[in-house]
């Protein structure tokens, strides 16, 4: 007969199993990357101009979506965690639709848009299609959703007794927000921002719909993979995916790191 | 003081109607119910925090029943303390007055007095998460008490304390009202609570608050 010790000990090995097996396949499958490339190969692609811009462009438009996602999903966020207003399931139904289509399907619908009179008038002083604008706004449209998730969650795990107090001792529902729940919600949003910037990094379908594939104008990192794919040269797609996954690493690490050395 | 008149509370499908008592200034009054009597949302609607549907609240003589919780002046200890966990012990209790734009000064010695009275000075720089059952319990007592509030409202603040530390507390209790004077109502369903604080006992059965 098993022990209490041990059969609490083949609960955990069987569960961390699982964990560990996931693991190790993403981790042969980016060995198998790495491998397929060389130094050579790698720096060779960092010395081309079109993916400096294209790594430049990636990294400068996911961080403003993300930064914009965020400024969306906070107030989103709290308004379906905490006011029960009427037609909240439609209004939540509408708000994933970006994460339900295909994020092709969204690059058409805003494309679609944009020869609209109103995309027009949009469009006329901003200039989203086919520049660096329609970019960010692609990878926004679709990080939004994502990230407004998270709030939501995160402000519905956060107790409204502390806001209620506030308010009794002197806050007004603003004061509440700001002092009390943002603070509080301070990793919701480390997450939300570190989902929607990932999310914004591997986007491609919208991308190349919506805002196309000009090379030095438009050109983000997934989209230099499939040009160099389309090209017939394998070594510099491999090298720039390999580039692709360090900084997505390196930024989603360091955001990790950043938001557990914030003192609660 | 703190007086209710007719007042009728709709909580969800739940609610109270002609809910009249009063509590004279500086009483200690304890208000006892069953759980789930509506006790809670009677110190809500109190407190600001529900909608009255009709009727008065009085505090001081002054009617706050359409005021904001900012506006009524109420010290409000909830039953999960509900601290500030972003904020140290002393942030917490400079949050009231500092919100109220209180001087420097004022605030300074209150918290200074408070933290002698409630015995947590050794616990100012102290975070939230870090305290005990008893030590979190004086510290939101003095966050509630800070800005001097003319009503001090308890809602069960005992009841997650073990024996010992409740006995302390009932110390913390009496010596809060010698020194402040404050009109206070405590939410408790112990009659043992009642007894060694209450100068008024009200009971909530049926929906009906009476004196006893």
């Amino acid at each position: 007969m098993m022990t209490s010790d041990r059969r609490t000990q083949s609960f955990w090995l069987a569960l961390t199993s699982m964990m560990l097996i996931y693991a190790l396949f993403i981790v042969t499958l980016l060995v198998t990357l790495a491998a397929y490339t060389s130094p050579a190969d790698l720096w060779a692609a960092l010395q081309s101009r079109e993916i400096r811009f294209s790594l430049f462009l990636s990294l400068t438009s996911c961080s403003i979506s993300s930064l914009l996602s965020l400024l969306v999903a906070v107030p989103t966020g709290y308004v379906l965690a905490r006011w029960k207003i009427p037609g909240a399931a439609v209004i939540e139904s509408i708000l994933d639709v970006p994460i339900v289509l295909p994020p092709m399907v969204m690059g058409l619908c805003l494309l679609i848009f944009f020869q609209t009179t109103l995309g027009q008038a949009i469009d006329g002083p901003l200039r989203f299609t086919y520049t660096a604008c329609g970019v960010v706004l692609a990878q926004f449209v679709i990080a939004c959703a994502f990230a407004i998730r998270i709030m939501r969650g995160t402000f519905e795990h956060l107790p409204t007794r502390t806001e209620e107090v506030a308010l009794t001792l002197g806050c007004s529902r603003w004061g509440a927000f700001w002092r009390i729940s943002l603070p509080s919600a301070r990793k919701g949003m480390i997450a939300a921002v570190t989902i929607a910037w990932a999310r914004s990094l591997g986007e491609f379908g919208p991308i190349l719909v919506f805002a196309g594939a000009t090379r030095l104008k438009t050109e983000v990192l997934p989209t230099t993979v499939w040009l160099e794919l389309s090209a017939g040269n394998l070594e510099a797609a491999v090298a720039v995916s390999l580039l692709l996954v360090i900084a997505a690493m390196f930024v989603l690490t360091l955001v990790r790191i950043l938001g557990l050395e914030v003192k609660p | 003081m703190i007086e209710l008149s007719n007042v009728k509370i709709v909580a969800g499908s739940f609610s109270l109607a002609d809910i009249d008592f009063s509590i004279g200034q500086g009483e200690y009054a304890i208000l006892m119910g069953r759980t789930g009597s509506g006790k809670t949302t009677i110190v809500e609607t109190i407190c600001g925090l529900r909608p009255v549907i009709s009727g008065t609240i009085l505090l001081d003589g002054r009617d706050v029943t359409e005021l904001s919780p900012a506006d009524r002046n109420i010290g409000y200890v909830s039953q999960d303390l509900a601290l500030f966990d972003t904020m140290t012990v002393e942030e917490n209790l400079r949050f009231g007055p500092s919100i109220r734009r209180q001087p420097q000064k004022s605030i300074d010695q209150k918290i200074c007095e408070l933290a002698k009275l409630l015995d947590i000075k050794n616990l100012l720089s102290r975070r939230t998460q870090k305290l005990s059952g008893g030590e979190a319990q004086r510290v939101a007592l003095g966050r509630a008490l800070a800005f001097q509030p003319s009503v001090l409202i308890l809602d069960e603040p005992l009841s997650a304390l073990d024996e010992s530390t409740r006995n302390q507390m009932y110390d913390v209790l009496k010596r809060v009202q010698q020194q402040t004077g404050v009109t206070t109502l405590h939410v408790t369903h112990s009659s043992i609570e009642a007894e060694v604080l209450g100068t008024k006992i009200l009971v909530l059965k049926d929906g009906t608050v009476s004196c006893q």
